[in-house]
């Protein structure tokens, strides 16, 4: 217990010294200024790649569905190359028009303020079951690492004022300054456990397979022990999260961050490499099938397995990793979150007169009130919210044609992108809610990306607006420059 | 940049989309088992870094003609 709360300090003292005896402008606070190197931006993305999603859900998908978690190792990878090509221009974007979200990205692409502020209003209506999502994570991290000792509405409080305050003081320096203390636990944590369950249990991985094999071999191939996630559900949600996954609003804050299209470049060429530690964890999921079987909840088979395995010393490392794995995402959502809503919301719907630092002072006050919402959800838990985490996912992808058709294809136009990502959201909602995802084997979210896209191809070609006024033509031209 | 090398670094881009996502009813099964890994974990883990390797054949293909437009002033 004693190791948890002192990660859990470290961690805030790091955050919070971060941005110490540094301005704190709205530039600074979420772009830090556009100055970070290769290694900074390598834990940032990093930072935000590996959440308590990936911790909790990738040994517990493992446990409860079998193949179809390899898709993790495929959409992480292959989004990457997507990223390699996309990011670097978006960044180009973002320096030159001196942007801080993908709101901005919108308006300046589309100068449409319907569209970017329809997109700054999704982006946080997605954020905060997201956002929910890692702090009941952390909850759980916390509960089981004390042995039940510390409760989860005290942890998540604890949790929620330090994220709050090292956001606050230090912005996305903290973020990335965190993630250096996370990603390091982190690794240690899956090295240690990934190979160590499998050893104690087995004598190595050779004999687990071998076992689970004998015992269950249907489990490790797709649809593995799932009704509907075959191959053609594979192949689509690897390409909806491959494409859609780095749409995410606090995606574009950590782009803009980067002192060159290069770092960004070089950062997608090396960051897949992070994710060889992912089958780690599902080593530990497949172990957990044969030790402790019948589970209810997979997600728990990490935590209950290392803590049947390992010293107390060891959860309690575990417990703060864990606790910092849901932290820093979570406060580069907050601080997302905060922005969109000042800078492209408030501001140009009510207060068009507001210079950027007052943005700054109103996000802030958004960051503590977002905070307290995503903490009221977590501590009542409740089960509308995961119906809109689901939508979350495949809804974020559905900025995809907004973002990269325009930046590739100048006949795209605001009215396009926002019947498509209506209809996309529409459909993808539809079908999640009625519970017809997947469709035929496909991914529900994939399909609504296909007509979204359709749509948005459709209607630019049919329509000229853009296209014949003066105002498209040079902003077209200044972005294919 | 070249037609050549547009199309190779297209090429070499594919490659990995191939592999690791549309062939998945070839490589999905358990035998044969490679360093006691069944076969499909085995062969998505050894297309992460040779995607990464992919990506940096395409970077070099692109890097003499991207060194103008980034300025990292």
């Amino acid at each position: 217990m004693p190791i948890i709360f002192g990660i859990i300090l470290l961690g805030a003292v790091t955050g919070i010294y971060a941005g110490f005896r540094r301005q704190m402008n709205l530039e600074q606070w979420t772009v830090a200024g556009r100055g970070f190197g290769f290694i900074l931006i390598w834990l940032l993305m990093a930072g935000e790649i590996y959440t308590t999603f990936t911790l909790l859900g990738a040994s517990g998908w493992a446990y409860s569905r079998g193949g179809p978690t390899l898709y993790i190792l495929t959409y992480l990878t292959l989004g990457n190359m997507i990223c390699f090509f996309v990011l670097p221009r978006i960044w180009e974007v973002g320096r030159k028009f001196s942007l801080h979200t993908e709101s901005d990205f919108f308006r300046q692409r589309y100068g449409n303020q319907m569209l970017a502020s329809l997109v700054a209003i999704l982006g946080v209506l997605f954020i905060v079951p997201y956002l929910q999502l890692q702090l009941t994570g952390l909850g759980i991290i916390v509960q089981v690492a004390s042995f039940d000792a510390i409760g989860r509405p005290l942890s998540i409080t604890i949790a929620f004022v330090i994220v709050a305050a090292f956001v606050l003081s230090s912005g996305i320096r903290a973020v990335a300054w965190v993630s250096v203390l996370k990603d390091s636990l982190m690794l240690f944590v899956a090295f240690t456990v990934g190979f160590g369950i499998p050893y104690h249990y087995f004598g190595g991985i050779r004999p687990l397979f071998r076992q689970l094999i004998a015992a269950k071999a249907a489990h490790l191939t797709m649809p593995g022990s799932t009704q509907h996630n075959g191959h053609l559900w594979y192949i689509s949600t690897v390409l909806l999260t491959a494409l859609g996954g780095y749409m995410w609003p606090h995606t574009f804050g950590s782009v803009f961050t980067a002192k060159s299209g290069e770092t960004l470049r070089r950062n997608a060429i090396l960051l897949p490499l992070y994710n060889l530690s992912i089958p780690l964890l599902l080593f530990v999921g497949f172990s957990a099938i044969l030790i402790l079987p019948g589970l209810k909840d997979g997600d728990l088979s990490l935590l209950l397995m290392v803590r049947k395995t390992f010293s107390p010393w060891l959860l309690g490392l575990i417990g703060g990793a864990g606790a910092l794995t849901a932290m820093v995402p979570a406060a580069i959502q907050i601080l997302t979150a905060g922005t969109l809503f000042a800078k492209n919301f408030y501001r140009p719907l009510f207060s068009p007169s507001m210079s950027d630092d007052d943005v700054a002072r109103l996000a802030k006050v958004m960051v503590v009130v977002v905070t307290g919402v995503a903490m009221y959800f977590a501590l009542h838990s409740s089960t509308t919210l995961v119906g809109l985490l689901l939508l979350g996912y495949s809804g974020v992808a559905q900025f995809f044609p907004g973002v990269v058709l325009g930046l590739y294809w100048k006949r795209v136009n605001a009215i396009a992108v926002m019947s498509g990502l209506i209809v996309g959201i529409g459909l993808g909602a539809v079908l999640t809610f009625t519970k017809h995802d997947p469709v035929m084997g496909i991914n529900a979210g994939f399909l609504a990306l296909c007509l979204n896209m359709a749509t948005t191809a459709v209607l630019s070609l049919l329509t000229e607006v853009d296209a014949n006024s003066s105002e498209g033509k040079a902003r077209r031209a200044s972005l294919s420059a | 940049m070249s037609r050549k090398r547009k199309t190779l670094a297209f090429l070499l881009c594919a490659i990995p989309f191939f592999a690791m996502c549309f062939s998945v009813s070839l490589w999905d099964r358990i035998y044969p088992l490679v360093f006691g890994l069944p076969f499909n974990l085995f062969w998505l883990m050894a297309w992460i870094p040779l995607s990464a390797l992919c990506l940096t054949g395409v970077y070099f293909l692109r890097k003499p003609f991207m060194a103008a437009k980034d300025d990292p002033s």
